[in-house]
């Protein structure tokens, strides 16, 4: 499990913590089962507040990605590979619609938006 | 389960009233506590604590009435008031030999772990010690007596950023067990995003906020901008802003956010926050 903070991104630190947590998920790299450590050692070890991993935990536990167990913890919830693409094409689709506003204040046409990502994919 | 709670908290001086200041600490979490300088947060820690006498108002520490309870509640409670400067000639032993005795629960162990991790040698004397080493034994005897609520008056000040960033990992592993809380007063609002759970922001005697840091941060947003679009509305929205001849940058109510159109937004730091604020009219309430 690998989660980098970046201070100078504009998404709260909550967001990117679930963001990042919910790729390694959508991956398998984090698979079914898998053991996430406590919200406390995770916010001790991130040097952030206890509350902003409780957050992204709270995130990815409405996004069914993770469950908690009382007084166990949390864990990565079971997937079929149906939903964990149709997981993958939401999450992708959210960050779309978040960004795209900034490439149509740049008056770029859809073919356009779509010709760059082609380059740089 | 919290740990504290003040609850109405009042005291008039002739020049200056701490008026009804509430706010809540649960167990297991660090609080904030900022305000410019005369905002009364020391006012406020020494009301708490009974070290001035209040004029109103209840505290509450674990559920028990703290001011008919203090002999017992005090065993729980560590407090430093910046950095040590009583007994200066005294070497730490000595001074240390006194404190013990008022704590049932001293803890040897974790005193002298914490006099190896703050590299203090207690045949010093006080006025042998830098300021920075002044703070960190007012703090090694405040976290030597198993408190479960730590009350810390600008703990950071005087530390080098090294010493201040060990200082914040201690604070971390304090808490991680959830058992224990603290409330830190600072001027340095940096310290408080790196390791804040709620923030408690007082001006001029009372409580601007307090909740959440994340919730505090995001409740509020930077506009800048250029003169044109400083249209009737937004100025009226406006929480405070600065002007100059190429533009302005102002504070605004993340609800109010649609009203900037044409500005650029961004999230703001703690210390924007208390500048922008703290430029409002006199007068102005939030």
């Amino acid at each position: 499990m690998d989660i980098v903070i970046s201070p100078t991104s504009d998404q709260p630190i909550y967001v990117q913590i679930a963001e990042q947590l919910a790729a390694q998920i959508l991956r398998g790299d984090l698979p079914e089962g898998t053991a996430l450590p406590p919200i406390r050692t995770v916010a001790r070890q991130l040097e952030v507040s206890v509350i902003t991993v409780k957050k992204a935990w709270e995130e990815l536990t409405r996004s069914g990605l993770i469950h908690a167990t009382v007084g166990k913890g949390s864990f990565v919830a079971p997937h079929s590979a149906r939903e964990l693409d149709q997981d993958r094409d939401k999450t992708a689709l959210d960050r779309l619609a978040k960004d795209l506003p900034f490439f149509r204040t740049l008056g770029l046409t859809e073919d356009e938006f779509v010709r760059l990502v082609r380059r740089v994919y | 389960m919290d740990l504290l709670t003040v609850t109405g908290l009042s005291k008039a001086y002739e020049t200056f009233h701490l008026n009804d200041i509430n706010f809540t600490l649960p167990s297991g979490y660090i609080m904030g506590f900022i305000g410019r300088n005369g905002a009364g947060k020391s006012t406020t820690i020494k009301a708490m604590l009974d070290m001035v006498h209040r004029d109103a108002g209840q505290v509450s520490v674990l559920g028990q009435d703290y001011f008919s309870n203090q002999l017992k509640l005090k065993q729980i409670i560590g407090v430093t008031f910046g950095a040590v400067d009583y007994y200066e000639k005294s070497p730490l032993r000595r001074i240390t030999s006194v404190v013990r005795r008022f704590y049932d629960t001293w803890d040897d162990a974790a005193y002298r772990g914490y006099l190896e991790r703050f590299e203090l040698d207690e045949r010093q004397a006080v006025d042998k010690l830098s300021a920075g080493m002044r703070v960190k034994y007012g703090l090694t005897l405040a976290l030597s007596h198993q408190a479960r609520l730590l009350i810390l008056d600008e703990p950071t000040s005087g530390l080098d950023p090294v010493s201040r960033d060990d200082l914040l990992d201690l604070f971390r592993e304090v808490i991680e067990d959830g058992d224990r809380s603290i409330l830190f007063s600072t001027q340095i609002t940096s310290d408080l995003e790196k390791c804040a759970d709620f923030i408690t922001y007082i001006r001029r005697g009372e409580i601007v906020a307090s909740c959440d840091k994340d919730d505090f941060i995001d409740s509020y947003r930077l506009v800048h901008g250029p003169t044109s679009a400083l249209s009737d509305g937004l100025v009226e929205t406006l929480i405070g802003s600065k002007t100059t001849d190429l533009g302005f940058t102002g504070l605004i109510d993340a609800g109010s956010a649609h009203l900037a159109a044409g500005c650029e937004l961004s999230v703001p730091s703690i210390e924007d926050i208390m500048v922008y604020v703290e430029r409002q009219p006199k007068g102005t309430k939030r």
